[in-house]
């Protein structure tokens, strides 16, 4: 059969006006076209939307996973598992809600510091006359590309109790704190610490006050201690690669606007703000955007370095998600919150794609293909 | 070297503003510096310490120098006895039998993916191009439940198939190898047609060899991805005989938290584990660099 379509073009094509012979290339291209695209569809399809479709029905169910879903032996509850993350009071809730207080603080303070890191690095690696820079390049980036196991790992033993981040704080006369055991917030630590605050102590959730089930005063305590040590890590690993897309769009800065900057007479900061800064804007929109996407997804450092504790101050939706099926062995319960989390992502996203269409997608898909 | 450096084919450049003062480029130099220690001392912490002993770890996390000096830990991990719950040699076959199936899969399929996507006219085309970019957005860790809940209905969840099947394909692969097609001229492909060669001729020996850049990228990718993949390995198995270095680590590392520290056996089982996606990074860094510039595509 292959032979078959190889040989078929071309003799037809010869002899007849080229039409016809031209829809029977495209005939055979049909063909091919599906069966060279079928692993694909076959993959996603069955691993990207059968899940996705087979998960909407399970947020819908109050499921074990032990039996079969589509049976009446899981019970259908409609929209009560959501009803349950977010307007019925209770537990759930405020799992829930504590798990997106930290997330949100994750996001915080993981998506300025990166970027800001990131350009810097880049702009630092950029420098003509800087010597080492490719070695310098390769050392930002290398934490990267390894395995977010195997970094963690490697975190949990520098800021252990008495790690290695401990004795050089102690060089400057600072006691660490027991990092991946403390569950208080870190404004609630600063502000306490200049007084404004009574105690560290957090405040009892009073009802009624505070939001999603969650006191106010537990809202704004800041990540704990235990979830700065993951953001530090979120940055470590992830300023490389946005360095690089930094890097990419510096060196597309054409040469002669830096130059005729130069002969007006603008000093360096004038060039960093007036000149460089705005020809990254688009790039430095994508890089907040991807981190802004990636942040809302932190699941693998969780896993290591805390399960959620100290007090749940490590919690994230999508460990949680991941806890309410495997462990609570309640499936439906897990599937609406990894449903609520992929409206959050899917939000952000298409804002990122539509923000990048408006300010010029031509460059940027450019830039990023190359 | 730089990308910039080799596009403008002169390495040689002068700085378009004056050089800074001597005092401020030596702080610049020791702050660059610093940076370069931030970044790379925790590896080196690692290493050292692979070769120290628990108490020597526990006692002196800074000292740069063992003491006393011990293999123990790379003994216990390749150790007969597979050392402490630690079946280091199991979670290495299998991360080495998925990431290398993984890997050819993905070449393989996304290439053809890709080639049908760039050049082929077919009915549907442009749905499936919307699908792929569709499916990018959606964030992997969403997909636990529902991916085990698959895995679960075909009855192949705790197999192999289960680890390998859903990862032959990905997204971001068809687009890298899609894009690549697009540049490669037409005239390319018309030649050999008129020549009388036909599509899947077209496509093995006319085109991808072509793609040899591209491809190269992909299987490095390809590989660091399912060497470093977690998520889904631990919501595809959950025997220990399909342990991967990653969902291995991940249980040794998260349980231990409160017992026995041991830190150079799972620090040195990390370091094992970093060391073939570093061999191949310091080897191949400008597919890398490639790969974390196309990571940005949005189209």
């Amino acid at each position: 059969m292959t032979a078959d379509v190889i040989e078929r073009p071309p003799k037809r094509r010869a002899p007849r006006s080229p039409e016809p012979g031209t829809r029977n290339l495209r005939r055979g291209e049909g063909l091919w076209g599906w069966l060279f695209v079928s692993p694909m569809v076959t993959v996603l399809g069955l691993f990207l939307l059968l899940p996705i479709l087979m998960a909407a029905w399970v947020s819908l169910l109050d499921w074990d996973g032990q039996s079969n879903p589509f049976t009446a032996d899981a019970r259908f509850v409609g929209l009560d598992n959501y009803r349950n993350l977010l307007t019925e009071d209770g537990l759930d809730r405020t799992l829930f809600a504590t798990s997106l207080r930290n997330n949100l603080y994750y996001v915080l303070l993981t998506v300025p510091l990166q970027t800001a890191l990131a350009l810097t690095l880049a702009i630092v690696v950029n420098q003509r006359l800087l010597r080492g820079r490719g070695l310098l390049r390769t050392t930002f980036f290398f934490p990267s590309v390894t395995s977010s196991i195997a970094v963690s790992t490697v975190f949990l033993f520098l800021f252990q109790g008495s790690g290695a981040i401990n004795r050089m704080l102690s060089w400057i006369g600072v006691q660490g704190p027991n990092w991946f055991a403390d569950s208080r917030g870190v404004l609630r630590v600063l502000l306490s610490g200049l007084g404004l605050v009574d105690s560290v102590a957090p405040g009892a959730a009073a009802p009624g006050e505070g939001f999603m089930g969650l006191a106010w005063s537990e809202w704004l305590a800041g990540p704990s201690v235990a979830m700065s040590t993951l953001i530090v890590l979120a940055v470590w690993t992830t300023s490389g690669t946005f360095m690089l897309i930094f890097l990419a769009a510096l060196q597309d800065i054409p040469r002669e606007l830096e130059e005729a900057a130069a002969l007006d007479g603008v000093n360096r900061r004038q060039m960093l703000f007036h000149v460089i800064l705005p020809a990254l804007r688009p790039v430095l929109f994508l890089v907040l955007t991807l981190g802004l996407i990636s942040t809302w997804q932190v699941f693998d450092q969780v896993y290591v370095m805390g399960q959620g504790e100290p007090g749940n101050t490590t919690l994230t939706p999508a460990f949680l998600s991941y806890t309410s099926g495997f462990e609570d062995a309640d499936y439906g319960q897990g599937a609406a919150i990894a449903f609520i989390l992929l409206a959050i992502v899917l939000v952000l996203t298409a804002f990122q794609r539509w923000a990048l269409r408006e300010r010029g997608p031509r460059t940027e898909v450019r830039r990023a293909g190359r | 070297m730089p990308v910039a450096e080799k596009l403008r084919g002169s390495s040689v450049e002068r700085p378009i503003l004056p050089r800074l003062p001597r005092p401020v480029r030596l702080t610049g130099y020791a702050l660059v510096l610093a940076f370069g220690l931030l970044y790379a001392l925790p590896f080196v912490l690692q290493v050292v310490t692979s070769f120290k002993t628990d108490p020597d770890a526990a006692s002196r996390p800074l000292s740069l120098i063992p003491s006393p000096w011990t293999p123990g830990a790379y003994h216990q991990l390749f150790g007969a006895a597979g050392g402490d719950g630690v079946p280091f040699s199991r979670w290495l076959g299998n991360s080495t039998l998925v990431a290398v199936l993984v890997t050819a899969g993905r070449v393989l399929f996304n290439s053809m993916a890709g080639y049908a996507l760039a050049r082929l006219r077919f009915r549907g085309r442009g749905m499936l191009t919307a699908l792929v970019i569709g499916v990018m957005a959606v964030p992997p860790v969403v997909l636990l439940i529902p991916k085990f809940l698959v895995l679960n209905t075909f009855g192949i969840f705790d197999t192999y198939a289960a680890m390998v099947f859903p990862l032959l394909v990905d997204a971001a692969g068809i687009f890298i190898m899609k894009q690549f097609f697009e540049s490669v001229p037409r005239e390319v492909e018309e030649a050999a047609r008129i020549d009388g060669a036909g599509i899947v001729r077209i496509f093995w020996s006319v085109v991808l060899p072509m793609a040899r850049p591209a491809l190269i990228t992909l299987t490095i990718l390809s590989f660091q991805g399912s060497w470093n993949e977690f998520t889904h390995f631990l919501v595809s198995t959950q025997s220990s005989e399909f342990e991967t270095l990653t969902t291995g680590l991940a249980r040794v590392v998260s349980g231990g938290l409160g017992k026995g520290t041991q830190y150079p056996l799972k620090l040195t089982a990390a370091l094992l584990s970093t060391i073939p996606v570093a061999v191949l990074f310091f080897c191949f860094q400008r597919y890398f660099v490639r790969g974390a510039n196309s990571g940005s595509v949005k189209e």
